[in-house]
């Protein structure tokens, strides 16, 4: 179009050249196009709080906030009614708490082994095996945590009822070691090698160096990761929905079985609620909490992970 | 100036004569360059450069690391635009159309279709070798099949590259050996007849047979084309170039015509330089 | 002289023991997590591999395990899936090649990514609520394919957004300068030079993102999907024209990780079997996908490479 002939252009052709004009326009336009789908996610954020908050209201209108915070029971279906979040809230912390109790020392380990010790070959292999393991859907880790692993360790761990905490608290923390060793491994070698070469020089066995040096240079990281799992392992439904029971139970026992925030909100969505009820307006609540909990440890991740970053 | 210390250009037999004679005829401006100043952020990379451009000469810029002959090259075809922070001031005219490159009122995408560039590192498109060449002429709205073949061609024959590739225009670019890429990234640069060629540090990434091809290859091109080099290399700007910039932290020391930089410079530093003083 | 060189001796066995009792300690951490999945994988098909037959995989649901099939569950997999993917894959190559080519420096840039690096932390049963609230009632859409595509598209958004930004990233910057420096406006750019090249990276996330959409179970149920359903949506297809209708998008539905729930929420052990089928089959189908994406991503560091 431009180039009927082949005198060299002008500036002042181009500048009047109407394809060159359709095709600025074509980019600006897409630029447009673009820039909305990423403030989509900042529309996702505003839709779940706002659906959270005005789904809940119907609850928090109703239900004092002291006694949601303080009661120790929670029957929303009964008709002596009660609406005390501390049974799932402590079921809930119990399973997270319990999977931070496997993923942190395994993931200690896992993440020094493979970030100071193992060579490329075995990396390799390794991390495509791990990010196998957090491919698994969660219902399938619900089954297994259910028929196999609970009637296996009932055999070891007296007590232990059909329904517990313990087992799926055990799996939970197999399924966030992959997040944890990814993030915790990330940092570590992000640690430059002359802080690592200071250590050995000073005849400091490679153990040594990964929990005295580098895992304190990589602290806000590998943090970062910790944080960020128990943020999943909170948020986590399906394995805890099997195998801990839909019994909301106030316990501090974890042989027992006892209902989860999430396992809540799923049995209740498999029943039939009234929409605009208080029972129904008891998801969102509970869902509100929950979303508070996992906000808070999530932007406290994502500060750390970014200071991290920036110092290194 | 006392020119005792030995210099390049005072062997006998030196590398300065055998460049081949300069295109006929007195050498009209291309473009100019005033008072050109440039920032990265709060950095000043260039104090106020000025310099003549002349038409179908070789123009090289030399000097030591550091000394903003690359940010001096790159504005000229304001791919400094890319990134953020930067900030120009002063001018570049382009004689033939009395408008200012580095001005904020022209867009960065229009001076690019009249500038081209060849980058230190050969990087042909992952496309076919045909698709390299025609990928300026495309951006250009150029449709016609027999009239792209035709560009390609001459484009491809200009980098002396096409008694090499004409059997294989549709087989990928990065088959071809490094010097063979970083011709087709000259016939690429060429294919839309810019006004100014810019070449920076093109051969420091290729072995001497290679840089020995472009620099013949150079020799030819700038009876057609305005060529303005970045080099490292001392004796390939001394083999090569009619005009010599030599510049040191930012600001133009010294211009002139190349035999003279080399010869008889005006400023000490330039000396120093040239004879390998520092750098 | 000799002590010191004795204690030194000492020092470096000492450490040199450590760190083979560490590396020991290591692989045997990395052998109990390998064992876990392999024990999964074994428990599940010695559960349910037998019941995989032609008649299982073409049969409704039933109150008779012996009879149940997940006809209706694979379909609505697959039809979800078709949605999920149309909607997340080109709103998140969207939204993470504007962040990555287009976006300024500025306060809103770090918004939306504070949001996005936000929205992958959140709870996949919050999107459920999410969809509930806002698709199933504020906008009426009901309990239908639609809405199930729809949450599965949110939640696997963030993966796909970032695997585009990393892969966008790692394209050369050489390849960007000489298409600027050739004289190519920022689209031409983008979707001549930059996505071609970044294509095998955001396939990658793309499969991931699926794989993981293909297990969820929380959201699903809560946006209502039936869990028994003994029928199929209406076909895409049909004789007269236009000869594609849209009418399943706006049907019930059940999908495959629901209907493995809902049998093994039975207690009869029969329908365990059933769970433990359906379990097999979804195990194959996430660790093939990723598998494959695993393999792309190995294949893509290889070519790099040379």
């Amino acid at each position: 179009m431009l180039e009927q002939n082949s005198e060299p252009m002008t500036l002042a052709a181009l500048q009047n050249s109407g394809f060159l004009r359709r095709g600025r326009l074509l980019s600006q336009a897409m630029g447009v196009l673009l820039f909305l789908c990423a403030a989509l996610s900042v529309l996702i954020t505003g839709a779940i709080v706002w659906v959270l908050v005005s789904e809940s209201w119907i609850f928090f209108s109703q239900i004092p906030l002291l006694s949601f915070l303080t009661d120790t029971q929670w029957t929303p279906v009964f008709t002596d009614a009660h609406y005390g979040i501390l049974p799932l809230l402590t079921a809930t912390l119990w399973a997270a708490g319990i999977a931070m109790a496997v993923a942190t020392p395994l993931g200690l380990i896992l993440s020094v082994y493979l970030s100071e010790f193992a060579g490329t070959r075995v990396r390799e292999i390794l991390k495509p095996i791990l990010e196998l393991l957090a491919a698994v859907p969660t219902v399938v880790f619900g089954y297994f945590a259910l028929l196999f692993l609970t009637p296996l360790a009932r055999q070891f761990i007296p007590g232990l009822s059909g329904f517990n905490l313990l087992v799926p608290g055990f799996v939970m923390g197999m399924m966030i070691l992959p997040y944890v060793v990814s993030i915790s491994e990330d940092a570590m070698r992000a640690v430059p090698m002359s802080l690592r070469e200071g250590a050995y020089a000073l005849g400091m066995s490679r153990l040594r160096t990964g929990f005295t040096v580098v895992i304190p240079a990589a602290f806000s990281g590998v943090t970062a990761a910790y944080l960020l799992a128990f943020s999943r392992a909170v948020g986590e439904t399906m394995v805890v929905a099997i195998a801990a029971g839909q019994n909301p139970n106030l316990t501090g026992d974890p042989r027992e079985g006892a209902a989860t925030i999430t396992a809540y909100i799923v049995q209740m969505s498999l029943g039939d609620l009234p929409h605009g009820s208080v029972a129904y307006a008891t998801i969102f609540a509970t869902g509100l909490v929950l979303f508070l909990i996992t906000l808070a440890f999530n932007v406290l991740g994502f500060l750390l992970r970014r200071k991290f970053r920036e110092a290194y | 100036m006392n020119i005792s210390a030995p210099s390049i250009a005072s062997q006998p037999g030196s590398i300065v004569d055998q460049k081949s004679s300069a295109p006929e005829g007195k050498a009209s401006l291309r473009a100019s360059v005033k008072d050109l100043k440039f920032w990265y952020g709060k950095f000043q990379a260039l104090h106020g450069v000025s310099m003549p451009i002349y038409d179908r000469r070789v123009t090289s810029i030399i000097g030591p690391s550091g000394c903003g002959k690359s940010t001096l090259l790159r504005c000229f075809n304001r791919i400094h635009d890319l990134y953020p922070g930067i900030r120009y001031e002063g001018e570049i005219a382009l004689e033939s159309e009395d408008v200012n490159l580095v001005s904020k009122s022209v867009d960065p995408i229009l001076v690019r279709l009249l500038v081209g560039m060849v980058f230190q590192k050969p990087n042909p498109f992952p496309k076919s070798i045909f698709e390299n060449v025609a990928a300026g002429l495309y951006v250009r709205g150029m449709r016609n099949k027999s009239l792209l073949h035709a560009r390609v061609e001459q484009a491809l024959r200009q980098a002396a590259l096409w008694d090499e590739v004409k059997d294989r225009l549709n087989k990928p670019a990065y088959e071809l050996s490094g010097g063979q890429q970083q011709r087709l990234c000259i016939a690429r640069a060429l294919a839309p007849q810019p006004k100014l060629l810019l070449l920076d540090e093109p051969t420091s990434a290729l072995d001497p047979i290679a840089t020995a091809k472009i620099e013949e290859l150079i020799d030819q091109l700038v009876k057609d084309v305005t060529i303005i080099i970045v080099t490292h290399n001392m004796a390939q700007a001394a083999r090569i170039s009619h005009h010599t910039a030599f510049m040191h932290l930012g600001t133009l020391v010294e211009f002139g015509e190349t035999e003279q930089i080399f010869t008889n410079p005006r400023e000490k530093k330039t000396q120093d330089y040239v004879t390998g003083r520092f750098g | 002289m000799t002590s010191q060189t004795k204690s030194e001796g000492r020092i470096v066995a000492v450490s040199r023991g450590q760190d083979m009792a560490f590396a020991v300690l290591g692989v045997a951490v990395l052998v109990l997590a390998m064992s876990l999945l392999a024990a999964l994988i074994i428990d599940l098909m010695r559960d349910g591999l037998s019941r995989i037959d032609l008649q299982f995989l073409t049969e409704f649901p039933s109150r008779r395990p012996a009879s149940a099939g997940i006809l209706s569950a694979w379909v609505g997999t697959t039809l979800i899936m078709f949605v999920t993917a149309l909607l997340a894959i080109p709103l998140g190559v969207g939204a993470g090649v504007y962040l990555e080519e287009y976006a300024p420096k500025n306060w809103m840039t770090d918004v939306i990514d504070v949001n996005i690096s936000n929205l992958a932390g959140v709870p996949s049963i919050i999107y459920g609520l999410l969809a509930l609230g806002f698709f199933v009632y504020a906008l009426q859409l009901g309990q239908t394919i639609l809405v199930g595509g729809l949450v599965l598209a949110l939640l696997i958004l963030p993966i796909v957004i970032v695997a585009t930004r990393e892969a966008v990233r790692s394209v050369p910057s050489g390849l960007r300068e000489s298409a600027y420096g050739v004289g190519c406006n920022r689209w031409q750019v983008v979707w001549r030079y930059v996505l071609p090249s970044a294509r095998p990276g955001i396939l990658t996330g793309a499969i991931v993102g699926l794989s993981r959409a293909i297990g969820e179970t929380a959201p699903i149920i809560t946006i209502g999907a039936l869990t028994f359903i003994a029928f199929l949506p209406p076909s895409p297809l049909q004789g007269t024209p236009p000869f594609v209708n849209f009418d399943w998008l706006d049907s019930p539905f059940t999908v495959m990780p629901i209907q493995m729930f809902n049998w093994l929420s039975r207690p009869q052990e029969a329908f365990h079997v059933n769970a433990a089928a359906t379990g097999v089959l979804l195990l194959l189908m996430t660790l093939v996908m990723n598998g494959f994406a695993i393999f792309l991503r190995y294949h893509l560091r290889r070519s790099l490479r040379t």
